[in-house]
Order: structure tokens, then sequence, then C-alpha cells
């Protein structure tokens, strides 16, 4: 009952005003101290270091984050009962942003710290063993739906191409231009899956044809859709949503 | 009455300690940062039928008030750690905040509304100060629990089932947030009635000489 109003909710919710909402405010309105600066009847002329002293906790909520999280915890699975029709869109662009990724053109770039480095195509990355997870996706925003996905564990294909899994991050590009990154303890989790399949089918455009990386330990925005490049690195790599300033390691 | 020595007036008697004094505006502050920060974050996606005034919020846009939000967590976190340990362990609890029974409570609430609660000696809390300060406290834990299981609904999934599922643990969350906040208001709404206790928060007593006992 409840989850079905709030899948309601979140559909009405993406589609009018946080919607366009979120459109304005990804052109970076900055941390503005509205309120607080009404209150204490002040201007903040230091926005600048504000935000910087700001990022600096975000990083060490980062530090702190990486040695809460237990690479052996499991996430909680569900029934299939459980399970949210249709699936919430969500993306930082509209519906009719979805990119149209072509099946037979596809092919997966791999690119750094990584031996085997030859582009994979849809057919053999289909051919891998798959495993598949009821399991809760977390939004930012804060609505929840728990979601069925099926595909390959990420540390079985890390394996299989030679990555350096003693590196620190694991990145990946998207079709939409989208982009984030994963540290390695998580990529390696036994339910970070490279999701092919949704809810019993291929996935759907919507949710990321043809390859979402499904990262139940983090938050929506950490589950990269429409993925068409891996990568391993040292480097920090940052991400879409992570360089304006939502925190890097979003974990759960 | 001045001191010979020093020709100063002799110190009137403490009312709170310096410790008492430094967390309770650490708290404060704390507490308006994560509370208009955590509007801006409920408004992202909120629980019930209805939005909070955009323009009381902290933050700017979601991923600013998710900065603000997990910066003063600590402050209130450690701040109220401090406070709590000194609390339970200095005898501050048992002294100013202990004993308190239902029934003092509610003739001290009478005594208030019809303008009879003495306010002779601040260094006493009466009772629906202590019932309200005790309430606080508890609101507050309840709010850094629920906010922590749903800060890290896998890593504490133990604590997320306490509360009854990740959904249930947001609601307990805002309606902690009202609930703190609303005995928040008829505490600040006291401290107005008698502002000499501002006084005594701020700078631990009152200035004027109290005559010898
Ligand atoms: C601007 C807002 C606030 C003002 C002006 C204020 C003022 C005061 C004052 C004057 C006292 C001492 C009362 C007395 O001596 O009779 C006091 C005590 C207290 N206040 Fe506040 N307060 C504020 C906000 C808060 C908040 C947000 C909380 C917690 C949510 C809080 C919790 C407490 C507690 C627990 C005590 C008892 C402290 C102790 O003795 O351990 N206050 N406050």
């Amino acid at each position: 009952m409840i989850k079905l109003k709030m899948g309601e909710r979140f559909a009405a919710l993406r589609n009018r005003e946080i919607a366009s909402l979120e459109r304005r405010l990804f052109l970076r309105q900055g941390l503005s101290m509205g309120a607080l600066s009404l209150l204490a009847g002040c201007n903040v002329t230091d926005e600048v270091g504000v935000e910087n002293a700001l990022r600096k906790i975000s990083s060490w909520n980062d530090t702190v984050q990486a040695k809460l999280f237990d690479p052996k915890r499991l996430v909680e699975e569900y029934p299939a009962s459980a399970i949210v029709r249709p699936f919430p869109f969500n993306a930082f662009y509209d519906e009719d942003g979805i990119p149209a990724v072509s099946a037979a053109d596809f092919s997966l770039e791999l690119a750094g710290l990584i031996r085997e480095r030859k582009p994979w195509s849809l057919a053999e990355l289909y051919a891998l063993p798959q495993v598949t997870q009821t399991t809760r996706h977390i939004c930012v925003e804060g609505w929840s739906a728990v979601g069925q996905w099926s595909g390959t564990p990420l540390r079985h294909f890390l394996e299989r191409v030679g990555a350096d899994t003693s590196a620190r991050y694991v990145g990946f590009k998207c079709a939409d231009d989208y982009y984030t990154s994963i540290d390695m303890a998580t990529a390696l989790h036994p339910q970070t899956l490279m999701a092919f399949r949704q809810d019993g089918d291929v996935l759907p455009a919507p949710n990321g044809f043809p390859l979402k990386i499904r990262v139940p330990t983090k938050l929506g925005f950490k589950n990269p859709k429409h993925v068409r490049a891996i990568f391993v690195t040292n480097e920090y790599p940052g991400g879409y949503w992570e360089d304006q300033g939502y925190n890097w390691f979003a974990g759960l | 009455m001045s001191d010979a020595r020093t020709g100063r007036l002799p110190a009137s008697p403490t009312i709170h300690g310096r410790i008492v004094r430094l967390t309770h505006w650490l708290n404060a502050l704390a507490f308006l940062i994560l509370l208009l920060s955590g509007w801006k974050i409920y408004n992202a996606s909120p629980v019930f039928a209805f939005r909070l005034p955009s323009e009381l919020t902290l933050g700017g846009w979601l991923g600013g008030a998710l900065l603000w939000h997990f910066a003063a967590m600590w402050l209130l976190a450690l701040n109220g750690l401090l406070y709590l340990g000194h609390g339970f362990l200095c005898g501050h609890f048992r002294r100013k905040l202990w004993p308190v029974s239902p029934a003092a409570v509610w003739a001290d609430i009478r005594a208030a509304f019809s303008g009879r609660l003495a306010h002779d000696d601040l260094s006493v809390y009466n009772a629906a100060q202590r019932a309200a300060y005790i309430a606080l406290i508890l609101g507050i834990t309840l709010l850094a629990l629920s906010g922590l299981a749903i800060w890290k609904p896998v890593q504490l999934a133990p604590l997320v089932q306490l509360f009854g599922g990740f959904d249930t643990a947001r609601v307990v969350h805002f309606v902690a947030m009202a609930l703190t906040l609303a005995v928040t208001a008829v505490h600040v709404l006291m401290v107005v009635l008698v502002p000499r206790t501002l006084l005594a928060m701020l700078i631990g007593r009152l200035p004027t000489v109290r005559s010898p006992q």
C-alpha cells in the first residue's frame, strides 16, 4: 500500500517540479546560505571558503565510509512481490533524452590498468555467467524502489580481463555522457553486477540498455546506465554529480 | 560589597558550567544547520504530501544541502557525545535533570500557565524544564539513530530493521525532527519569557550580585 503510493509519488515527482527544479539547479547555484545568512542578518561573502570546507568534510566522509564498508556484508534480497513496476526512470535529462544504443554496433571499451583491453561485443558479454538479484535501489533524493537485475558479477569480469584489482578506482563512461567511479573494494563486492537484464527482460532503454552497473551498496547515481567504457585507475576519476558536489563514496 | 584585595564585586554563583554552555550553543548551531539542510533534502522527494518552504532551506540545491547535512552531523554527534559524557559522568544530569515525575511536570505546566511558576533560583530546573530537556536529548538521539539508519542502510542493516525498514526509518527521522522542533520552539519561547535565563546560558551566571544567603 505504502509502496504503491510511493511509486505514484516519485513518478509524479520526476515528471514535474523536481525534474525541472534539478535541471535549473544543476547549473550550480552554489551552496547558498540563504536562510542561515538571513537569520544571522548578514551577507555570507566567503561562499567559496565555505564550499571548500564542506567539500573537505565530504572527502573525510569518503574515508569514513570506506572504513565502514564491509566487503563481505551482503545487501538484503527481497521477494519478487516487492519489485516496483514500472521501475522509476531517473537521469539528469528527461525521457526524451534517453540514448538510443544500437545492440549491433555496441562495444564495451576497456582502458587503464587492464591487461586484455580488447573491446567486448554484446554477444560476448551475454555469454558470460550471470546471476540474479532482487535488491533495493536507493536514490540520493530519498526515494527507493526494489528491482531485479541479472548480469555478471563485475569482479568476475575484472578478473577475467586481467584488471589490476589492487588499483584504487574503477571508472565508467556512458553513452549519455554520464560518468562515475567507484572504489575497488565495492567493485569487487559479490553483489556488484554488470547488469544486462532487468525484471526478466533485456535491460529496457530507460533503465540503461545495454549495460548498467548495479551497485546495491551505493546510492542510485553510482549505478551508471548505458555504460560503454570501463577503466581501472589510481587517479581519482570523479563523476558527473560528484564533480558538482554529491559525496563521492555514497555508500549505503 | 567589593572584594578588599581586587576591588571587584564578588563573583555571583555559577548557574551553567563551561561545558554545558559550550555544548548547548554548538548543539543549537548544529541543529539549525541540520534542520534547514534537512528540509531541502526532504523537498527532493517528500515522504508526505507537502513540501517545506524552500526559502527557509539551506544549501541552494540537493547536493549543497547534503554537504551541509553530512558536515553538521559530525558537529552534532561529537558535541552531543561530549555533552552526554559530561552529563552522565560528572553528575550533571543527576543533579539538574533528575528526578522528574509526571505529577511534578503536570503541576509545573499548570503553574506556568497561570503565571505562578517561580524562577528565583536559575540553578535549579523546574519539573517542566527537566521534562523538556530530557525530551530534547531523547529527540536528538532518535534523530541521530534514524539518520544513521537511512545513511547506512546496508552496513547498519540491523538498525534499519529496528526501525521497521528503510521507508519507516525515513518517516521516523522526519517525525523525530518535527517533535524535537516543537519542543525546541516551546523551549525558546520560555527563554523569551524569562530572558535572564539566556544571559545565564551565555555567560554562566547572572551579573548582578546576589545578596548573601
Ligand atoms: C536559539 C535557540 C536556543 C536558545 C535561545 C536556547 C536557550 C537555552 C537556555 C537559556 C537554557 C537554560 C535554561 C535555564 O537556565 O533555565 C537552555 C537549556 C537547554 N537547552 Fe536550549 N536554547 C536553544 C536551542 C536549543 C536546542 C535546538 C536544543 C536541542 C534540541 C536545546 C536544548 C537544551 C537543553 C537540553 C538544555 C538543558 C541544558 C543542561 O542543563 O544540560 N536548546 N537553552
